[in-house]
């Protein structure tokens, strides 16, 4: 089976404006988001309890919220069912210090008349650590992103290594947008889904920024913009392919995985998707735009081979003595 | 500073692993084939990357005379010559040989894992998997910084009283004792006691008065003992309650790592934490008889002023009076042990050491018909008058113990009191049941995942999908091995990564296989197709997979927990993938290549023509 098969290049860059237009605006729209309603975040950032509890049947979620009503500290505790009928998980802003006794022990003896249940998960996260978690999860991002600029800067050109860092962003923050509109809870899993789409995406741009290296080489076309086009095209089989088997892979992790890694599965279909587009609507005219330099990238190439090419010769002249 | 190379180390190995399977042997092919390239001569028979054999004619500097058949003779360029024809052609090259090496090792070490069997190195499950407890502690170290000053002004108190000198005032106020001599005469000698006694402290006087501080660098150790003896103490405790393998670790500065897996029920895991929470500090306590009949009315800081402290009773809340030095304390303890007293009521009985029964058998005989009480933890369990000298050094605590309770607090007797308290930073526990749901979930992804992806590979390339999905096979068991191998912990954010791998795993190998089909399209060779195929591909699948792992390996580092386990599972898939992706398959096209058949590229490759 072939999908794509290269014929001529696509004008990806003259249509470069729209998808730009669209991504300023998306990416717009999601800094609006983050700045106006802003990160859910969960325990594991603010700080408090979560209490999992599954019950033989369905779940009483009034008479629950009722029961935490009637008492003074855990009055407005949020109350939802999770993943199905008879499963709920409790939030509260509170957690204890006490290592004997804690926010899921008065949980259970307030619910026992309840119902039948099984405490099965609680998480408690001091509001300390909570601020620990994130400074190391933003110096994680911050550090990731530093490692990789560094990285393309050395393999490739300053150019690629700002353009590839501005398409990362790009995707990091359209997630983040649309981790806020669909009300996600940002926890500790949110933010390796979100390191791993800047990887997923930054291999998507890589392997297109890759062609382009090697077409800025070998196409005759001295026109970045043609350069680039061709590339793209040339790459767009692979693109779709990978993002395909991911997405699916993606996808059966947030149908069948279990409710606990939805977000993060979630936050990762965004991420392919974005991530997909970034790499070739996004990195590539960011590189037109930066003013590649074909005729000078190709002349230092070329004065690099000669360089080399003469010291190799008086090594050879060298060795053969005949300096 | 060693645990963060540590941490690494896995890691620094893997890359070794990697640096000797892949790039070195790469370097290596690239120096022979040039040396084999420069050492080209008349009537070597060759086959240029066109695939054409032919025997040479003359070799000339940059272009060597070939001659096809009898009649033909070309010039070709040096660096077209794929390889030099020896008398023997090997069918099995090297990539296949390290590739299939890496599958048995693969299959060999995740055997365990997989078997579930008892012998061999096995992936740990986390606690999110199996179920159990896992809490971060704090220390509050200023406390056992109180409880040294307490203990110097103890000593201070002896030494004055047992050189006969008299002093006024001895009080503790926060971290500094003080107190006034009433003799000047005295103060040569205290001084000279006091500096060849006690260390660690500072002692500042004038005149009289007396101003004893400890050392900001005492201070510190007392801090940093603190913590190394609570870790100490508190896997002491749960090595002896009886769960299998719980984890006690100090984290950064100051705090502490807990981790019990197998823990069934919510009750279970709270007697857990009452455990280790205890503080369990035994002490014998004279009462104060000549004041006792005051105690219903006298304030806190009266009692203080005497010297006393007041302590309810554990049971009934009545009030003793107690003085406030300790005739002894836990610390002389040799041992503890659940019996049961005549009501057939549990009760703690307990071995004084050595000198701990010297001392309680001296007391004890100095003090018929007084009260001595029994104090744990603060509060009274039992203050019976003593009748006569009490021997032997054994004891007994009597109060109102649940069996599990009295076990439980013989353990924390044995194993030592905790000097500074300890609160929860954070805490998380999984029962077992959602344990059990989150593999299972989490497994029918994987499969569903791996048989998605297997299914279209193979539909979108015929055999080359097929050579791809052997790849991510022999990557999963690698994955599995290795994990097995360093004991690694398999957390559901580590199941989500393998799951994430395997999307990207085949990657490098869609890669490899448009860049054939590109070469094919253009009319080359099958042979010539799958050797550039493969050079063409390698910077784009290697720049691609560094930048990858950069991000997981910041991830690792900046982790916590589960989400370590993510990273880990994340950075070894990639690196597998090199290793079968490229290599592993690679070597298959050569071993096969002799098989493949230039009418049948739907087949072979997935397209027409």
């Amino acid at each position: 089976m072939e999908l794509f098969r290269y014929q001529e290049p696509i004008g990806f860059m003259k249509q470069s404006k729209r998808f730009s237009m669209l991504s300023v605006a998306v990416v717009f729209i999601s800094l609006v988001l983050l700045f106006t309603k802003g990160f859910n975040y969960g325990i594991d950032f603010a700080g408090g309890t979560l209490i999992q509890v599954k019950y033989d049947g369905n779940a009483p979620l009034k008479d629950v919220r009722d029961r935490l009503n009637q008492t003074k500290k855990y009055k407005g505790a949020s109350v939802t069912y999770f993943g199905s009928d008879d499963e709920i998980v409790i939030r509260t802003k509170s957690s204890s210090q006490v290592v004997g006794e804690d926010v899921g022990d008065e949980i259970r003896t307030l619910l026992k008349d309840s119902g039948k249940f099984e405490v099965r998960r609680v998480d408690m996260v001091g509001p300390k650590i909570g601020n620990e978690l994130k400074e190391k999860g933003l110096m994680a991002m911050l550090l990731a992103i530093i490692g990789i600029l560094i990285y393309v800067s050395f393999r490739f050109e300053w150019r690629f290594a700002l353009a590839s860092v501005m398409a990362l962003i790009h995707d990091v923050t359209i997630a983040m947008g649309a981790i806020v509109l669909f009300d996600i809870e940002v926890n500790l899993d949110i933010l390796a889904a979100l390191l791993t789409i800047l990887g997923y995406s930054l291999n998507d741009t890589i392997i297109v920024f890759d062609r382009i290296r090697e077409g800025v080489r070998d196409i005759k076309s001295p026109d970045l913009g043609n350069i680039i086009n061709e590339s793209v095209t040339r790459t767009l089989s692979r693109t779709t392919l990978t993002s395909l088997t991911t997405f699916l892979v993606v996808l059966t992790l947030y149908l069948f995985g279990g409710e606990i890694i939805k977000g993060f599965s979630f936050t990762l279909l965004v991420g392919v998707i974005v991530g997909t587009y970034s790499s070739i609507f996004v990195a590539s005219p960011i590189l037109l735009w930066l003013g590649f330099d074909v005729q000078g990238f190709r002349a230092k190439e070329a004065a690099k081979l000669k360089r080399e090419k003469e010291k190799e010769k008086m090594r050879a002249m060298y060795e053969q003595g005949t300096i | 500073m060693e645990a963060g190379v540590a941490q690494f180390l896995p890691l620094i190995i893997l890359f070794a692993i990697f640096y000797f399977l892949i790039i070195r042997p790469q370097q290596q092919q690239q120096k022979k084939h040039q040396e084999m390239l420069s050492s080209l001569k008349k009537g070597d028979k060759i086959v240029t990357t066109g695939g054409l054999m032919a025997e040479i004619v003359k070799a000339e500097e940059d272009f060597i005379k070939i001659k096809l058949n009898d009649s033909v003779i070309v010039k070709l360029d040096r660096a077209f010559v794929s390889k030099k024809l020896n008398s023997e052609m090997k069918t099995l090259n090297y990539r296949v040989v390290i590739f299939i090496s890496a599958l048995i090792f693969g299959i060999v070490f995740s055997i365990p894992s997989l078997m579930q069997s008892e012998g061999g190195k096995k992936i740990t499950l986390g606690l999110d998997l199996q179920g159990g407890l896992h809490m971060l502690l704090g220390i509050k170290t200023q406390e056992a910084v109180k409880s040294r000053i307490k203990s110097i002004a103890a000593t201070l108190k002896y030494m004055l009283d047992d050189n006969e000198i008299i002093y006024d005032e001895l009080k503790i106020d926060d971290e500094s004792i003080s107190f006034e001599l009433l003799d000047d005469e005295d103060v040569a000698r205290v001084n000279k006691l006091i500096k060849e006694e006690i260390k660690g402290i500072v002692l500042k006087n004038s005149g009289l008065k007396y101003i004893v501080d400890m050392t900001p660098k005492e201070i510190i150790l007392t801090k940093k003992s603190a913590i190394l003896q609570a870790v100490d103490t508190i896997r002491n405790r749960l090595d002896q309650f009886g769960l299998a393998e719980p984890t006690v670790a100090k984290q950064g500065e100051d705090k502490i790592l807990v981790e019990v897996p197998g823990v069934k029920t919510p009750e279970q895991e709270q007697r857990i934490r009452e455990l280790i929470a205890r503080a369990a500090h035994l002490q014998m306590m004279a009462v104060d008889e000549d004041r006792a009949a005051r105690v219903e009315s006298m304030s806190p800081n009266e009692a203080k002023k005497y010297g006393d402290v007041i302590l309810e009773d554990v049971k009934s809340h009545q009030k003793y009076l107690l003085r406030q030095i300790p005739i002894l304390d836990g610390s002389m303890l040799t041992d503890a042990r659940v019996g049961f007293d005549k009501n057939n009521q549990p009760v703690i009985n307990f071995t004084l050491n050595g000198e701990g029964g010297r001392i309680f058998g001296d007391f004890s005989g100095k003090s018929v018909g007084k009260r001595m009480a029994v104090v744990l933890d603060n509060k009274v369990y039992s203050a019976p008058v003593i009748r006569e000298r009490i021997g032997g050094g054994r004891g007994q605590i009597s109060g109102n113990f649940t069996v599990e309770e009295a076990h439980d607090v013989a353990i924390a007797l044995r194993s030592g009191a905790l000097l500074a308290p300890v609160f929860v930073m954070e805490k998380r526990s999984v029962g077992p049941s959602l344990g059990a749901d989150s593999i299972k979930a989490s497994s029918i992804a994987l499969i569903l995942g791996f048989v998605l992806v297997v299914l279209f590979m193979i539909l979108y390339y015929g055999m080359a999908g097929l050579i791809a999905d052997v790849a991510l096979v022999g990557n999963l068991f690698l994955i599995l091995a290795i994990m097995s191998l360093f004991g690694a912990t398999l957390t559901l954010p580590g199941m989500a990564g393998i799951v994430l791998t395997v999307g990207m795993a085949v990657d490098a190998n869609v890669i490899i296989s448009e860049r054939i089909r590109e070469l094919l399209h253009d009319k080359n060779s099958i042979a010539k197709s799958i050797e550039r195929g493969y050079s063409n591909a390698f910077t784009a699948i290697w720049d691609a997979n560094v930048t990858t792992l950069i991000a997981a390996v910041v991830l690792y580092v900046y982790g916590t927990g589960p989400i370590k386990g993510f990273a880990l599972t994340m950075s070894i898939g990639i690196m597998a993938s090199m290793l079968t992706a490229i290599l592993g398959t690679h070597g298959i096209y050569q071993w096969i290549l002799p098989k493949i058949d230039s009418e049948r590229f739907n087949f072979w490759f997935g397209i027409k023509s």
